[in-house]
């Protein structure tokens, strides 16, 4: 049993998954220069020691490497190929949208493209592009699975499901939930590291946790807004009411079953998230909880989201911009109370 | 055509897979023309030498990356007439099950991933293959065909960047059939000629007649040889003529009729023949047999074709994951 944070978690995977099998390599921008950061947050710092032929170093070209990371896993490799910030990903939008995600059905299920992608995420003091909860622009895509892990145990355990899985994988990473160190620490970072155990655990994708168990109130939340809602849980025990937080840790598949079951005791859902209200992650959920839930619902739901406007940098701004501690327990709160003023 | 000897198997292989193109393109235009054959089509009428040429250069095992003007690729390649054809129809027995249709036309048993239909997305695929043969020290080699419009992708210069940064073994042809869609060539690259783009990335270029098979051939021989060996990429710009529309029921009338007669008079399958049958002396009885042939295996292929069950509806729902979900 070790204490990892997130950033050393993924390294000893990536390290564990390339010493398993030496079909996986690593591909993406500053990723194993020695003397450099290990990519942007320090997740493959020193791996090229270990792996000096299977950590490449690309040009500045993610349409490109994205590209190359398809066809080598085409031919049966398993790339885990890495963007700085996952705002990159608008520019490899064709290789990941009409190549990763679409080989397999256009040839009819004959080819499998075994690759993952990792992209950072997060609103921290960059201003509007290197900011982007790009999840939410992968949501309506077709043929690619979707992971936020927001502890150092899950990175772990579904970054191993992804390396292995013969389908295409996106990880989102949160930049303040990395526990990057040194040079690349981040201010207002939050402790997402775990005890790790020794042995090779894997998370099943598709799996929700429930971080909290409660009986007034569920809320939704991934990433940082996972760590938040858990905040606000915390406040709203002392004020009477009791909430379930649950993270779905995988938008792609998303596990509909913890979450129905949670409606179903609850009666009342709220959903955060730190990409835009207009048809954001929220919206995707919600709908699917009017089609199926909709007669668990005591009150209405609430989607707790950003701002809709562009990422804003200067401190105030971008507080404002980004769901607190404090919204989600005043819309707690207002949807308990309507229930029992309306009872 | 050529200093060198070529037995004559290897002429007549050649010249089988030039009209085995040309009569699947054509049959299949009459198809669409008639309303028998859904979907689209974009057909490589005029430039059955650049598909023929490179992929006799190749050996089995050796893979290609193709475009939404696929056929003549997949055909030269070995992809089975049959699973083309009953693709082009939407049928479940076709070669992406139905799934793929004449823009994502494959078969990688072949040699040939299934084709990438936006221009330029399919190159950096093929620089992705030839990064995992030179990993896995395989002494196989990538292709990727374009046509010339793919140059001015960014895409196309982030793939041959990569390729040449690690000297792999990947061989990028460029098809210049002179039009991007409609749009002449002169229009959008500044340079005379597109292997010019090569030499900064230092790589090999070279501007072949792609209307000569056996020149096709020779250049792509050197390129590949040179990939096998570890020598790195090369680019070749094959010169070449679509005598047919862009797509669909395209008149071509950006064309201009002078120019479009000219090349018409100097189109592939026409000037191979007469070649083989002055220079090489083969009997003309000899080249019809092979048309003769091709015909008949084309039209069994369109009846059994028509014949082939479509996929059931519901079966759009599968082939997204290894793993549903």
């Amino acid at each position: 049993m070790r204490r990892l944070g997130i950033a050393e978690a993924l390294r000893e995977g990536i390290r564990q998954e390339m010493a398993r099998d030496e079909r996986v390599f690593c591909i993406g921008e500053d990723i194993a220069i020695p003397g450099g950061w290990g990519g942007a947050f320090t997740v493959t710092l020193g791996l090229e020691k270990d792996f000096p032929d299977r950590m490449i170093n690309t040009p500045i070209a993610e349409n490109g490497f994205m590209g190359v990371a398809c066809g080598a896993a085409l031919m049966g490799l398993r790339p885990i190929a890495d963007v700085q910030y996952s705002d990159f990903l608008f520019c490899a939008m064709d290789q990941v949208c009409n190549n990763v995600a679409k080989m397999r059905y256009m040839s009819g299920g004959k080819l499998t493209v075994p690759m993952v992608i990792r992209a950072p995420v997060g609103v921290t003091g960059r201003g509007s592009q290197h900011a982007q909860n790009m999840e939410t622009f992968f949501m309506p895509l077709q043929g690619i699975k979707i992971v936020c892990p927001a502890t150092a145990y899950d990175a772990l355990g579904l970054l191993r499901t992804a390396v292995r899985s013969d389908d295409p994988v996106m990880i989102f990473e949160h930049k303040l939930l990395y526990g990057s160190k040194g040079a690349r620490a981040e201010g207002g970072a939050i402790d997402a590291s775990s005890d790790i155990p020794d042995d090779d655990y894997i998370i099943p994708l598709g799996q929700a946790v429930v971080r909290k168990e409660g009986k007034d109130v569920t809320i939704i939340g991934t990433l940082l807004m996972m760590h938040r809602a858990l905040q606000a849980a915390e406040q709203l025990e002392k004020e009477g009411i009791s909430a379930e937080v649950i993270d779905p840790r995988c938008l792609v598949p998303f596990d509909w079953e913890t979450v129905g079951n949670s409606i179903t005791k609850t009666g009342r859902v709220i959903t955060v998230e730190e990409s835009p209200k207009r048809s954001g992650i929220g919206a995707e959920i919600m709908a699917v909880i009017l089609e199926k839930y909709s007669d668990c619902l005591k009150s209405p739901a609430r989607r707790i989201a950003a701002a809709n406007v562009v990422v804003p940098f200067s401190p105030p701004l971008e507080k404002f911009y980004l769901p607190q501690v404090d919204d989600i327990v005043k819309a707690t709160m207002e949807i308990v109370q309507h229930t029992t003023t309306n009872a | 055509m050529s200093m060198k000897r070529y037995s004559q198997e290897f002429l007549l292989e050649m010249y089988r897979k030039m009209v085995l193109i040309r009569q699947f393109e054509e049959r299949v235009k009459f198809l669409f023309l008639e309303g028998i054959m859904p979907g689209t089509i974009h057909q490589c009428q005029g430039q059955e030498a650049s598909a023929a040429g490179v992929c006799m250069a190749l050996s089995k095992d050796d893979v290609i990356t193709s475009t939404h003007r696929p056929h003549g690729h997949a055909l030269a390649k070995g992809v089975s007439l049959q699973s083309m054809m009953d693709e082009l129809f939407g049928k479940i027995t076709g070669c992406s099950k139905g799934k793929g249709g004449s823009m994502h036309i494959g078969d990688l048993d072949k040699g040939m991933i299934t084709a990438v239909a936006i221009v330029g997305g399919n190159i950096p695929l093929a620089t992705g293959v030839g990064l995992a043969f030179k990993m896995r020290k395989e002494k196989r080699v990538a292709v990727s065909f374009m046509g010339d419009g793919a140059t001015n992708e960014g895409a196309f210069h982030e793939a041959v960047n990569m390729g040449a940064i690690w000297n792999l073994p990947v061989v990028y042809v460029v098809e210049n059939n002179l039009y991007g869609a409609s749009t002449p060539v002169e229009m959008v690259v500044k340079t005379e000629r597109i292997s010019e783009r090569a030499s900064i990335y230092k790589m090999p270029g070279v501007t072949v007649d792609g209307n000569n098979p056996i020149a096709v051939y020779e250049a792509a021989q050197e390129a590949v040889d040179r990939a096998r060996s570890g020598r790195g990429p090369s680019l070749l710009e094959l010169m070449t003529y679509r005598i047919t529309g862009h797509s669909r029921r395209d008149p071509a009338l950006y064309q201009p009729k002078a120019e479009r007669q000219k090349a018409k008079e100097k189109e592939p399958v026409g000037r191979f023949k007469k070649y083989l049958l002055e220079k090489e002396k083969v009997k003309e009885s000899e080249l019809d047999r092979i048309d003769t042939l091709i015909e008949e295996e084309i039209e069994k292929a369109v009846e059994q074709a028509q014949k082939a069950p479509f996929p059931q509806p519901e079966d759009a729902l599968e082939d997204m994951f290894v793993e549903a979900i």
